[in-house]
Parts: structure tokens; sequence; C-alpha cells
């Protein structure tokens, strides 16, 4: 159902290129009876952003959820098929639910810093959280990389003291990817990161993926196709049928989705006939 | 050219039109919520006016005397006010890891069918008649109580408040009856008054925490504890205390159980695990009968003493909770 050419990696084999490779084979997933995604198979390469695109409720972000095992954490949660990290199956039963999530990160639609903390504590929950023992300053230079990395550094750095909450929703996001850095995922994940957000923190975002590509495979649920365009290379499109489970319809290299695509449905929808 | 009506540039009056329905409706919430109000103001005034006639009669030595004996009208509360605050205090101590542990199991840990028969039992715990406790723990309890005064009086002895005068504790023949009907087994029986009270404050405050907060820890790869230490009690902290302050009301109240257990003495001293002691609540239970009509008012006056203390405590417990982050910081 799926090919996926070998894109975009001409341009990147210039890079140093850093990440993971991660294989969806066959995945299916439920919630309790009702089946909501059938089959989904997709190779996302590293230093190559993977956008899925598709209407509402056609399981993409069901999808992102089950790349980090996010989507058991919902009672009645289930799932069949692999998912490979560099090889490894995440659900096999050699793989831990917590180191899975380490090194497979994730970006929320609605920015969600812990909001009491402070904005370095933020960036650095992720490594307390995992047990993590780093020194004062080793912490120190986490912070400031992980904060310039997400492009906040300028912005905070002479208020690192000051609550997480206090933040503007833009800056709020790229806190919250800082603080995903900081445990150096070889994945990132990003669910709808700018549907909250004004479209110039939006562009900061978008800035921010692109010079965290070859450094973290970059997985965006997007529903705005223009930003799908803008910030991947490779492209996924689901879509459920009325009543039916969601599944991939095709994917591709991005340039090839929205300038050729030759499922009818996908032309539909990457040209705004719905959805 | 069309003429403005709205010369006047002052703001309007925006009079909301009430139907029929709902006046009588707010009529008559608002007389609930006063009669509610007026009934405690009542009880506060007609308790705070017997001060009057007792600070008459036995002046401010009234709160620095400690014993009762009628006969002689000898009458103070310092011994009750004392033991007061040391069961509460007690009961507390024990009560508050026993919610925060039961809590923090029922809202994260526990699978949710289990949840329910949970919080279900420990609702039960509140429904069970301060009477049936008091005799649980005189008659169940105490002899393993007991056992446990004598180890503490055994080790850890020479800290004074673990000091059972007259006790021997090392001894083979130990004076049994020197450590039952203690303060100590009297609050660990008021504790078990206490755990659902706080407990279901804290439950609630748990199940609030916001479930994207939650989602932020999960993907950073914490642990059920990571969770709860980085977002669970960061967000509950106000109903932790709360529910522990709502606690304490309860125990500084409890006079049933207390009565039952604690042989009452009017001591001035502080040795929770030895025999003897009273609260205010057993004190004036324990008084009533054999009372003067002037000791009478002494009594009522004790009463106001408790009455303000039980206040004060879930004043500021309510004012803990209210204060609490209602998610208000984490919309963005």
């Amino acid at each position: 159902m799926t090919t996926i050419a070998p894109p975009a990696q001409r341009e990147s084999a210039a890079h140093d290129v850093r990440g993971a490779h991660l294989d969806a084979v066959d995945v299916s997933a439920w919630f309790g009876t009702k089946k909501v995604l059938e089959r989904v198979s997709l190779s996302m390469d590293p230093g190559v952003v993977t956008a899925l695109i598709g209407p509402s409720g056609c399981g993409k972000s069901t999808f992102l959820r089950i790349l980090n095992r996010m989507h058991e954490s919902v009672p009645g949660a289930q799932l069949a098929g692999e998912v490979r990290l560099d090889g490894t199956d995440i659900y096999g039963p050699g793989s831990r639910l917590i180191d899975t999530r380490k090194q497979v990160g994730m970006v929320f639609q609605k920015p969600n810093p812990f909001p009491t903390m402070s904005i370095a504590d933020n960036v650095a929950a992720g490594l307390r959280l995992t047990g993590t023992k780093v020194d004062r300053r080793a912490r120190a230079e986490i912070v400031e990389r992980c904060l310039s990395r997400a492009g906040l550094w300028s912005e905070v750095k002479d208020r690192l003291g000051d609550a997480g909450g206090a933040l503007s929703g833009g800056q709020q996001q790229r806190l919250c990817i800082a603080r995903a850095l900081a445990v150096e995922p070889s994945v990132l994940l990003m669910d709808e990161p700018c549907s909250a957000l004004d479209p110039s923190s939006t562009r900061r975002i978008e800035e921010t993926i692109a010079e965290l590509r070859y450094d973290v495979t970059i997985i965006i649920v997007t529903h705005n196709m223009q930003q799908a365009a803008r910030v991947s290379q490779q492209c996924a499109f689901f879509l459920a049928e009325q009543g039916q489970p969601g599944g991939i319809v095709e994917s591709g290299e991005t340039d090839r989705i929205f300038g050729d695509p030759r499922d009818r449905r996908t032309a539909d929808y990457v040209n705004g006939r719905f959805g | 050219m069309s003429i403005s009506l709205h010369t006047a540039d002052v703001p309007r009056s925006l009079r909301p039109v009430h139907t029929r329905g709902d006046r009588i409706f707010r009529l008559g919430a608002r007389g609930v919520g006063a009669f509610v109000l007026v009934l405690v103001g009542a009880i506060g005034l007609f308790l705070g006016a017997q001060l009057v006639p007792t600070l008459h009669r036995y002046g401010l030595h009234f709160f620095t005397e400690n014993r009762w004996i009628p006969n002689r009208d000898i009458v103070g509360v310092s011994a009750a006010i004392l033991g007061t605050v040391e069961v509460a205090v007690m009961a507390l101590l024990i009560a508050f890891p026993l919610a925060l542990a039961t809590a923090l199991y029922i809202s994260e840990y526990a699978p949710p069918r289990l949840r329910n028969f949970l919080t279900l039992l420990v609702d039960l715990m509140a429904a069970v008649p301060s009477i049936v406790y008091g005799v649980w723990g005189y008659f169940q309890l105490q002899p393993y109580a007991k056992l446990i005064s004598r180890w503490l009086a055994e080790y850890v002895g020479w800290f004074p408040l673990f000091q059972v005068p007259g006790g021997q504790p090392h001894s083979a023949s130990w004076p049994k009856s020197n450590f039952v009907q203690s303060p100590f087994i009297a609050s660990l029986v008021v504790s078990m008054m206490v755990v659902p009270l706080a407990c279901a404050v804290m439950r609630n405050v748990f199940a609030q925490a916001p479930l994207h907060e939650r989602e932020a820890a999960m993907a950073l790869g914490a642990t059920r504890w990571g969770v709860i230490r980085s977002v669970v009690l960061p967000f509950g902290r106000a109903g932790i205390v709360g529910g522990t302050m709502l606690g304490l009301g309860r125990a500084l109240g409890e006079t049933i159980a207390v009565l039952l257990i604690l042989s009452t003495s009017y001591d001035l001293s502080i040795h929770p695990l030895h025999v003897n002691g009273v609260t205010l609540s057993s004190f004036i239970a324990n008084g009533f009968n054999e009372a003067t009509s002037g000791q009478l008012s002494a009594l009522l006056a004790a009463g106001f003493v408790l009455f303000c203390m039980t206040l004060v405590v879930n004043t500021l417990a309510a004012m803990i909770v209210n204060r609490s982050r209602s998610g208000a910081t984490t919309e963005i």
C-alpha cells in the first residue's frame, strides 16, 4: 500500500545525520472494540521530516502516539503490528516502556510545560524524571543548549528562574521542545504543535524544526497543508472512510504528494476540496 | 441626518430581567444560605456569651487552671486544651501518611474497577459511628497498641515525649495498666476517623491533575512515581494541606471515642503513651452531669474555646483549598 521512495536523502547526505530509523509495520489500533487504524506501514528515516496529514478523526494522532507507546496509556487501547526503532520492536518483550519514551520524545498540541516549575527546571525535568544524574554545571549547559536549539534561549536567558507557565503560548511550546530535547531523543514526535499558536510563533517553530532535522528524526502531525509542504520532506496522507478505521492512502516525497498525487482522494485533500 | 437619542455619554443601567420563578428560587436559596450563617453565628454567640459569667466567676484562672474539682469549685481548661492539641496532632501524624498513601494508590495505581470499590470502602470508614470506633479501639486495638507503646517507651523512652512514668518497660512484668487508656491510643482511634475525610479531599484533587501535564511527564520517560512527583503532588499540594486540616478539625472535636478510651485526669503533662488525659470535648462530656449552674457556664465556655479552635482550623483549610491552582495558570 505504501511505497516510500528513498527521498530527500540525497540532500541530507551532505550533513552529519543523527536520529534513528523508525519503521511501522502493519500497525492496527483499537479503542475498546472500535478499530481506528488498519494496517498502517510507514518508514521514517533520519534526516527527513515526515508529515502526517489528513482530516480529523483519521487516526494520524493515534498513529503518532503508537510510535512512543503513549497510545497504551488510554484505558481500553490496543494495537497490533510492530514499530521498529533502529530495527528493534519497541513493543517487543525486551523493550522497556520508559526507555522507549526516552528515545522517542513528544511535543503535544497544547503547550504543556510544568506550570509551577521554573523555565530551567522545566528543561531539566526529563533528566530528573529519568533519574539521570548531572552536576550543576552540566545541567546549566544542557539547559542553555536545549533552549538554544529550540530557539528560545535569547528570549528567556535572563529569567530562567521564572515559572514556565508565565511564558506566552508560542514560548511555552518552544520550552516543551527544549524539554523534549534535553533527554536526547533520537526521534521527536510533534502532534499539531502549532495549532494553538499565532502565525509568528508558528514560523518560529517551523524554523526550529528545520534546524533540528539532522539531529533527530521528526514526525509531525499537522492540519495545515502549507505547513506540511514547508517543513516536511516526506508526507503520508491518512484517511478514514465513513465508519471505517483510518489508514494511509498515499505516502511519499512531499513535493510529489502535493504536486503529483496518484490517488484522487489525496489530490482532493491537498487541493482543499474536502477535509 | 439622524439625531442620536442617546446624547448623554453615561453608563446605561443594564438590568437583567428575572422571571417570577427565578426570583422565588433566588430568595429561597438566599434564605437557606442565610439560615446556615445565622445558625453558626447563634451557636458561637450562645457559647461566647457563657464566657462572661465564667470569667466573672473564675477569672483568667479559667484558662490557666488545669484541674476540675466540682465540689471545691476549681475549674480550668488548660489541661484539656493541652490534651486536645496533643491527641489531635498525634492523630494527624498517624492519619496523614495513611490518607496520602491511600489517596495516591486509589487515584494513581489502582485498576479502575478496584478504584471505585476502594473509594466506597474509604467513604464507608467515614460512616462508621464514632462510638463503634471507640469500642473497637478499647477492646480490639488497645491490647496490641499497648505493645507498641511499650516498645516505644523501651527504645525511644530517652526522649521525654515517649516516657511512661512508672512504666518500667524493660522489666518482664511491666505494669500494663500504665500503658493503656492513653492519649496515644485515643489518637490512634481518632486517626481512623480522620483518614477518610483527608483521603477524600486528596483523592479529589489528585484526580483533577491535568492530563496534558501527566502526558508531558510520561512522554519524557517518567515512571508512575515520576508523574506523581512532578505533576500530581505539585498540583495537589493545596488539597493535601486542606484535606489534612479538615481532618484536624474533625480530630479536635471528637468526643465519644476519646471519652471511652481515655481515662480522665487533669494533669498538665505531656506523656502521650502514659495512661490518663483529657480533651476539651471529653472534659465537657465528663463534667456535664455533676456541674452546678456556674460550672455549666464554664463547660460551655470550654465549648466556645473548642468552637474557636475548629473554626480557625476549618477556615484556614477552606482558604488553602480555595486558593489552590484551579487550572487557570495552566491555560494558555
